[in-house]
């Protein structure tokens, strides 16, 4: 563990999450949870069901705030921006939700070029040319792009999700359960190609999953929370050390 | 950020393109129409494309530097480029390997003459679904008769409450609004010519025969048949109609024909409810324009209008009724896929409903007529 802290001071550290609390009426979810992504990592939030993890991708991303503690994302505190500001930090991450949320009145195109109209001047050439290749790099056909959203399948509709949240060039991408509800073969594909992307893209991701195949080949580092703390923040070599009957029951009922 | 910049020398033949800053989207569009403006001299021979003073680059950069080395590969001169940055290498690289371009990438455009028929082919494709859809209501409804255990009672009465009771407050204000203007706008008229007595056959007849039945019939429309469309529909999307077909549920005959029924007796119901008060509209007005009273109203209304008027708008309602709720479910059954198909079918829905309402109501005042009642 201390070699692991060590490279964590001294790599830049892109999200920070400090000292988060958050409750719901009586019921409270995180209590005092402290951890930082750097970047270029990919970085996993895991955990049971109801163990939070949606919650604070949601916190971190704007769409939900916690009860106290801070989060600051690439070095801005969200907790304090103003409308301005929370418009320029959203367009730098995209966000993969986990059953795509595309837009279902929009074609493939049209959902991926929605915020390069909405938010650049370019010419619509260029746009065009930007939405087929990010299609393409997310390994669909040509012609998926004249397709609307009710005539793809659940791993189509992932995989457009990724290209639209990639359509600005975020450096920072959030995955929400991206391989939940894929087979198998379909799920390895995708985390091959959230791997080759980071690489090319230069990305950081942050991915609430419990896929423990994806957890072993994709994530470089992770946090596992339980009973409303972390248990365990590192890689999986930690886990291994480390013995824990929450350890057990997470890896093992998972693997089935 | 300095914004992109790029400047082009030009050496008899050799092209020297220099660029500079950083190549994102809020300044590479300003490039893009640079560029698209360069002529390319014709004893060119080579470009070289310096980026070395480029600090950063989007997408947006990399898409306008393929779209030109494209333009350069097809006037056939040698395209070379220096000074790039490993990372922005590996980038442009990996774009350049998934790009497409766009514009001979087009989706085809239908001709008129193909949508056309195209429509027409799905109007005559939609008339026969309906009719299918009516066929397979009238096969379950001939169970249902043959063995009433088949039939839902229970479905019937909720949506005879929801369709029906529920409708009442808003038909009712609306009929007796309806009645309050016609009976308003007449007496002038009718006092004029010193008859204001006949305000009571000019509301009554107008309310009874035409106005409370369509009134009731379109408030109906908008209601129940949006609300059979968005509900079936809903059930089609969330497979819940395929799970019923699975545990031997005909969702023709625990869906549709309780609805059907339901509006079927709702109607008439509706109908009498709104003469009632679209005629205590007229006679408010009657009392208070005219000086007409209650009960000379209503002695009036028993002596001089016959009861075959009541009649002819109850004799319409049945129809009103399948009109509306078979529209509603057929559309219902029609949403496929995608939440937007739900909007889009009610919007549908509510307006063919609506149509059909007023066309049997001219259909049968026609009849009617021409019947001499």
């Amino acid at each position: 563990m201390q070699t692991n802290t060590n490279k964590t001071l001294s790599r830049k550290s892109i999200i920070k999450l400090e000292d988060i609390i958050t409750q719901f009426g009586e019921n409270r979810v995180h209590d005092g949870i402290s951890f930082s992504i750097n970047k270029g990592e990919i970085f996993g939030l895991l955990g049971g069901s109801g163990s939070g993890k949606s919650t604070l991708l949601r916190q971190m991303i704007l769409l939900q705030e916690p009860t106290s503690g801070l989060i600051s994302v690439l070095g801005h505190n969200i907790n304090s921006l103003s409308p301005s500001q929370v418009e320029a930090l959203q367009l730098q991450w995209g966000v993969l939700f986990q059953f795509g949320a595309l837009f279902s009145s929009l074609s493939v195109l049209e959902n991926i070029s929605v915020t390069l109209k909405e938010y650049t001047q370019l010419p619509l050439e260029v746009i065009n040319d930007i939405a087929h290749a990010k299609i393409k790099m997310v390994g669909l056909p040509p012609h998926a792009a004249w397709l609307y959203p009710a005539e793809l399948s659940g791993g189509m509709k992932k995989r457009v999700g990724l290209a639209r949240a990639l359509a600005m060039d975020p450096k920072l991408l959030f995955l929400d359960e991206p391989t939940s509800g894929l087979d198998p073969a379909s799920a390895r594909a995708f985390d091959r190609l959230i791997i080759e992307l980071k690489y090319m893209l230069n990305l950081t991701v942050v991915m609430v999953t419990h896929d423990l195949e994806s957890i072993e080949y994709a994530l470089d580092r992770f946090i596992i929370l339980h009973d409303k703390k972390i248990l365990i923040e590192g890689t999986m070599d930690d886990v291994h050390q480390l013995q824990h009957p929450a350890l057990d029951t997470f890896f093992k009922t998972n693997k089935h | 950020m300095t914004p992109a910049k790029i400047t082009i020398n030009n050496n008899e033949i050799n092209l020297h393109v220099s660029s500079s800053g950083s190549w994102f989207h809020d300044s590479t569009g300003a490039i893009y129409k640079q560029l698209k403006q360069f002529v390319i001299p014709p004893e060119t021979q080579s470009v070289t494309w310096d980026f070395s003073q480029i600090d950063d680059l989007d997408t947006s950069g990399i898409m306008i530097i393929i779209e030109f080395m494209r333009r350069f590969d097809a006037s056939r001169v040698t395209f070379t480029y220096t000074g790039m940055k490993p990372e922005h290498q590996r980038m442009f690289l990996f774009y350049r390997k998934n790009f497409i371009d766009s514009q001979s990438h087009t989706l085809k455009k239908d001709s008129f003459f193909y949508s056309i028929g195209q429509n027409f082919v799905q109007m005559l494709q939609g008339f026969l679904a309906f009719n299918t859809f009516i066929g397979i209501n009238a096969y379950q409804l001939w169970l249902a008769i043959r063995s009433p255990s088949l039939f839902r009672f229970k479905a019937t009465v909720k949506h005879l409450d929801t369709s029906g009771l529920q409708a009442l407050p808003i038909v009712g204000l609306t009929s007796f609004l309806v009645g309050l203007v016609i009976a308003y706008q007449s007496a002038e008229q009718l006092k004029q010519f010193g008859a204001s007595i006949f305000i009571v056959e000019m509301v009554s007849i107008s309310v009874f025969r035409e106005l409370a039945p369509m009134i009731s019939a379109i408030v109906v429309a908008g209601r129940s048949a949006s609300a059979y469309t968005a509900e079936i529909g809903i059930m089609k999307i969330t497979e819940e109609i395929d799970a019923m077909k699975t545990m031997g549920f005909e969702p023709h005959r625990f869906l549709v024909l309780p609805r059907i029924i339901a509006l079927m007796i709702a109607m008439p119901l509706i109908i009498f409810f709104a003469d009632m008060l679209g005629i205590f509209g007229g006679m408010l007005i009657a009392k208070g324009q005219l000086g007409l009273t209650f009960s000379e109203f209503i002695s009036r209304l028993h002596a001089e209008v016959p009861i075959k008027h009541i009649l002819i708008g109850l004799i319409k309602a049945p129809f009103f009724g399948l009109v509306i709720a078979s529209i509603g479910c057929f559309r219902g059954f029609q949403v496929t896929g995608s939440t937007d198909s739900i909007g889009r079918y009610t919007t549908i829905s509510v307006v063919n409903a609506s149509f059909w309402v007023i066309a049997i109501n001219a259909l049968i005042s026609v009849i009617l007529t021409e019947m001499g009642i």
